[in-house]
């Protein structure tokens, strides 16, 4: 709901809510332009009648001295032919040179508040301000929300560069937006007479005039008592009438001077809505504060990169939602699909699922499982398809469903959960079983027993489907083949091997883009947006004759201009076979899924790296890209130093330069064997130091190692009063396990 | 038009009931080009002895704005008049303003004049703009502003 409070609007306003922004932010550049050029100005120790006698005596034709928000003092005089304006020096009274204002500030003024498209303009501007409000307010719920709380707001973000470009820019920039957008609706509001301004209606002329033979300016006592730094502006009297009077404004409102006597005919304060409006007018332009203004501007400037990078967000994560036919709302469903996808496949199935329950007379409401409602009002069944990420967790779409799920209010339902995964993993469909743990123990009552389905195996969906219809009484045709996702061509350049003498055997293989992929505008286009990635994020490969594809963390990343990959030949494994069979200058598909939850925070913090085998390959590629040489720790364990020591030249050519600060190897299979987590106990000291400092901890590798590893920390940081789960609440401690 | 004729016959001083006829006016004030916002009008008569009458019209709507137009905002102090009904858009660089009041027969070749005064925020006051006599002999005659106001015709 937040979400769409806060995208919806987006969507529609992003193009006016930029334009004001780039506009305000060249306006905000008036009031500093102003403030250096008034930077001369001397104002203190004269007063409003020695100025306005000075300036008299200078230009006889004078009819009215303003001065500024800047401080530039201002007279207007007609100089026989017409009227004209200099800067005046206010100590002298004479002129610094002719005035007049920016016309280039003047249009884009006009432009800021009205499009020049009157009326209808100024309100589509404030519109556009009231947007923004909303879109400040709303975005900063999400980014605590994201965040995890009030406590974490200034955390660091995690997501793709996109995400994590919106959020930092997004939390420097929100409170100077918010006040802007608030200040502006608030114009907005006085222009359309919907809040006043707190100019009365015609203010009062005064009666009372002396109408005896002028005084020397000079000498009248209302204006000596004002000094210049009150004054705002001084409109003197006409010429060659003695009725006529002088009309002074000064920070505190507006009175009127007889010229005879030199007394203060009659003085109206500024009301409590003229000083609002002054406020907020000081507020919203800077006029006067060219600091704010500046301020202001340059937050101005974000809006425009805020909204390109939510609209590409907001596009990402709608093309990878596969499109629902009658999505019924949440309260007014009979059946409630619930999905929890990692990278997006399981949504294929559940909308098969919902489709053909749909096609069957069912009126279904599918939504990700962080989505799950307070309430469905008239469901009777849920199904919940579910992929497990990692050891056991739960995927991206469902990482908050368990704790939202206490917050439920709907009666106990009849439910199925299905799970997705790949059987050669431990902890195959682990989350799928927690989720219905976690439900019975609410008192909910499976109408069928957990399923599974093994790598996206269209054969056993279809015999769910079938085994569900005769549960619930009716047709299900479940037909889904995954989609084939979008590869581009890669051609292998080199290939190091490692390992064979140790029955590991290990390549490292460099790709680049193969040049059927380069030519032409497509691309261009498609090709290099596909392959833009970090070490660390997953690429997918897909070998000859499957749809499946197999992920591999990358060691290496776009910058570097090649892909790079570390391969364990595993005994069946279609595609590290695939792989290890591959010479120099073959090609193979492939493309890039980010893989954001596993990157160093960003900062000066230390990092410690545990890995083994091929899990070095992502803390190779952290290390290789980290020349801004923040400590980094590198534990990392293999068989034997003359057989899989993989990244060995470069290590010792990182540790040489100290992008690495400090690597500690273990081998198993010599003299004296260790392995990593046993390297990691004996630094328990040096690690405690660490992790006490704020350091981050990440793990790659087996899911045997990455239970040693974990169990090691455990033991370390206990006195800390930390363990690997609240290090990893934080955000501190990193898996990426296979 | 119903409504403004009987303001003006509400604000008129010197409309009598016996003053069975009454003329149109139709004035058209053309904006000269300048840089900065569209300008305040204001639009009104003064008396044979140069004191206010009765005002016309006033070209934009925010009452902050209106002590910019100086001579005119001095004399409707004075009288107490409002200006409900006669107000409409600020004028901007080269446009035009048309308005079509009526005024009494009497203010006609009888010494009273018409005035413009004009103003632009953050910009120059020009009370009495223009000024011309209410003549028929002046009616379609275009007259310089020494303002933002170029010219005004005034066509009986």
């Amino acid at each position: 709901m937040l979400r769409r409070l806060h995208s919806l609007p987006a969507l529609i306003a992003a193009l006016v809510v930029s334009f004001m922004a780039l506009t305000g932010a060249f306006l905000s550049l008036d009031p500093a332009i102003q403030h250096f050029a008034a930077s001369g100005t001397q104002t203190a120790g004269v007063n409003a009648a020695e100025l306005a006698s000075s300036v008299a005596a200078n230009f006889p034709g004078v009819e009215r001295i303003v001065k500024l928000a800047s401080g530039s003092v201002i007279a207007y005089y007609s100089d026989g032919a017409g009227q004209v304006a200099a800067t005046i020096d206010p100590q002298t009274g004479n002129s610094l040179g002719a005035y007049a204002p920016s016309p280039v500030f003047g249009f884009m003024t006009e432009l800021h508040r009205s499009l020049f498209l009157g009326e209808g303009g100024r309100a589509v501007a404030g519109i556009g301000a009231f947007a923004l409000v909303i879109l400040s307010i709303s975005g900063g719920l999400l980014l605590v929300a994201r965040l995890g709380g009030w406590a974490k707001v200034f955390s660091a973000a995690r997501g793709t560069f996109t995400q994590r470009l919106h959020v930092d820019i997004g939390r420097i920039a929100i409170a100077a937006l918010l006040l802007t957008a608030t200040t502006g609706t608030y114009m907005s509001l006085v222009n359309f007479g919907f809040i006043s301004d707190g100019s009365g209606a015609l203010a009062a002329f005064p009666t009372n005039v002396d109408g005896g033979k002028p005084a020397a300016i000079a000498d009248l006592a209302a204006l000596r008592a004002t000094p210049l730094g009150d004054l705002r502006e001084l409109v003197f009297p006409f010429r060659g009438d003695p009725t006529d009077v002088f009309t002074l404004t000064t920070n505190a409102g507006q009175g009127f001077v007889d010229q005879a006597t030199g007394t203060m005919l009659s003085f109206t304060a500024n009301n409590f809505g003229q000083s609002v409006y002054e406020a907020f007018y000081t507020l919203h332009t800077g006029q006067g504060v060219w600091w704010l203004g500046l301020l202001l501007g340059a937050a101005a400037l974000c809006v425009p990169v805020m909204a390109a990078s939510g609209t590409v967000i907001w596009w990402l994560r709608r093309r990878n939602l596969p499109k629902l036919n009658r999505n019924v709302a949440a309260r007014a469903a009979d059946t409630v699909i619930l999905v929890g996808s990692e990278g997006n496949s399981t949504w294929g199935y559940a909308a098969a699922l919902h489709e053909a329950l749909t096609q069957a007379g069912h009126r279904v409401h599918t939504s990700a499982m962080n989505g799950i409602a307070r309430d469905y009002g008239r469901a009777r069944q849920m199904f919940i398809l579910t992929a497990t990420y990692g050891d056991g967790g739960p995927p991206a779409s469902a990482n908050r469903f368990l704790a939202r799920l206490a917050k439920l209010e709907t009666p106990a339902l009849s439910f199925a959960v299905l799970g997705f995964g790949d059987r050669s993993f431990a902890h195959y469909c682990q989350f799928a079983a927690d989720v219905e743990t976690a439900l019975v123990a609410r008192g909910w009552s499976p109408f069928q027993p957990v399923g599974t389905i093994d790598r996206q195996s269209s054969q056993t969906f279809a015999q769910w489907g079938a085994a569900t219809a005769a549960r619930i009484g009716t047709q299900l045709h479940l037909v889904h083949t995954p989609a084939r996702p979008r590869t581009t061509d890669l051609t292998l350049l080199t290939r190091v091997d490692y390992g064979v003498e140790v029955q590991a055997p290990t390549t490292v293989l460099r790709f680049g883009v193969a040049e059927s992929a380069r030519g032409g505008l497509f691309g261009l286009l498609g090709g290099r947006r596909l392959l833009r990635f970090e070490a660390g994020d997953l690429v997918g490969i897909l070998p000859p004759g499957s749809s499946i594809p197999r992920y591999y963390s990358l060691a290496s990343s776009s910058r570097q201009g090649f892909l790079e990959i570390c391969v364990r030949k595993l005994q069946g494994g279609a595609c590290s076979e695939y792989l290890h069979a591959l010479a120099p200058g073959s090609t193979i598909e492939a493309f890039v899924k980010p893989n954001p939850n596993f990157r160093p925070a960003s900062g000066r913090t230390p990092v410690i790296m545990i890995g083994a085998g091929t899990g070095i390959a992502p803390l190779a590629g952290f290390i290789q890209g980290n020349t801004r040489h923040r400590p980094m720790h590198l534990y990392f364990g293999g068989r034997d130093p003359h057989s899989d020591f993989l990244y060995e030249d470069a290590m010792a050519a990182w540790l040489e330069d100290t992008r690495l600060t400090r690597l500690v190897t273990a081998f198993s299979r010599i003299v004296d064997g260790a392995y990593v987590q046993d390297r990691v106990r004996e630094d328990a000291e040096q690690i405690r130091t660490l992790v006490a400092r704020g350091a981050q901890i990440m793990v790659c590798g087996g899911i045997d190692m990455a239970r040693g590893a974990r169990e090691a920390i455990d033991e370390i940081i206990s006195p800390l009063g930390e363990n690997a789960l609240t290090l990893k609440a934080k955000g501190r401690y990193l898996e990426d396990v296979y | 038009m119903k409504k403004l004729v009987a303001i003006l016959m509400l604000a008129t001083a010197i409309v009598a009931p016996e003053t069975a006829f009454a003329k149109d006016l139709s004035i058209t004030a053309q904006m000269g080009p300048y840089s900065g916002r569209p300008a305040y009008l204001a639009i009104y008569v003064t008396k044979p002895d140069g004191s206010y009458d009765s005002t016309l019209w006033i070209a934009g709507q925010k009452t902050r704005f209106y002590q910019d137009l100086r001579n005119w905002f001095r004399g409707i102090a004075a009288s107490g008049e409002t200006i409900d009904g006669i107000t409409g858009a600020s004028v901007g660089s080269g446009q035009t303003l048309s308005v079509n009041v009526t005024l009494a027969d009497a203010l006609i070749d009888a010494g009273y004049q018409l005035h413009v005064d004009s103003a632009v925020e953050d910009g120059g006051y020009y009370p009495n703009d223009v000024v011309l006599p209410l003549s028929t002999a002046s009616s379609g005659k275009p007259v310089s502003g020494s303002g933002y106001v170029q010219s005004l015709t005034v066509t009986m």
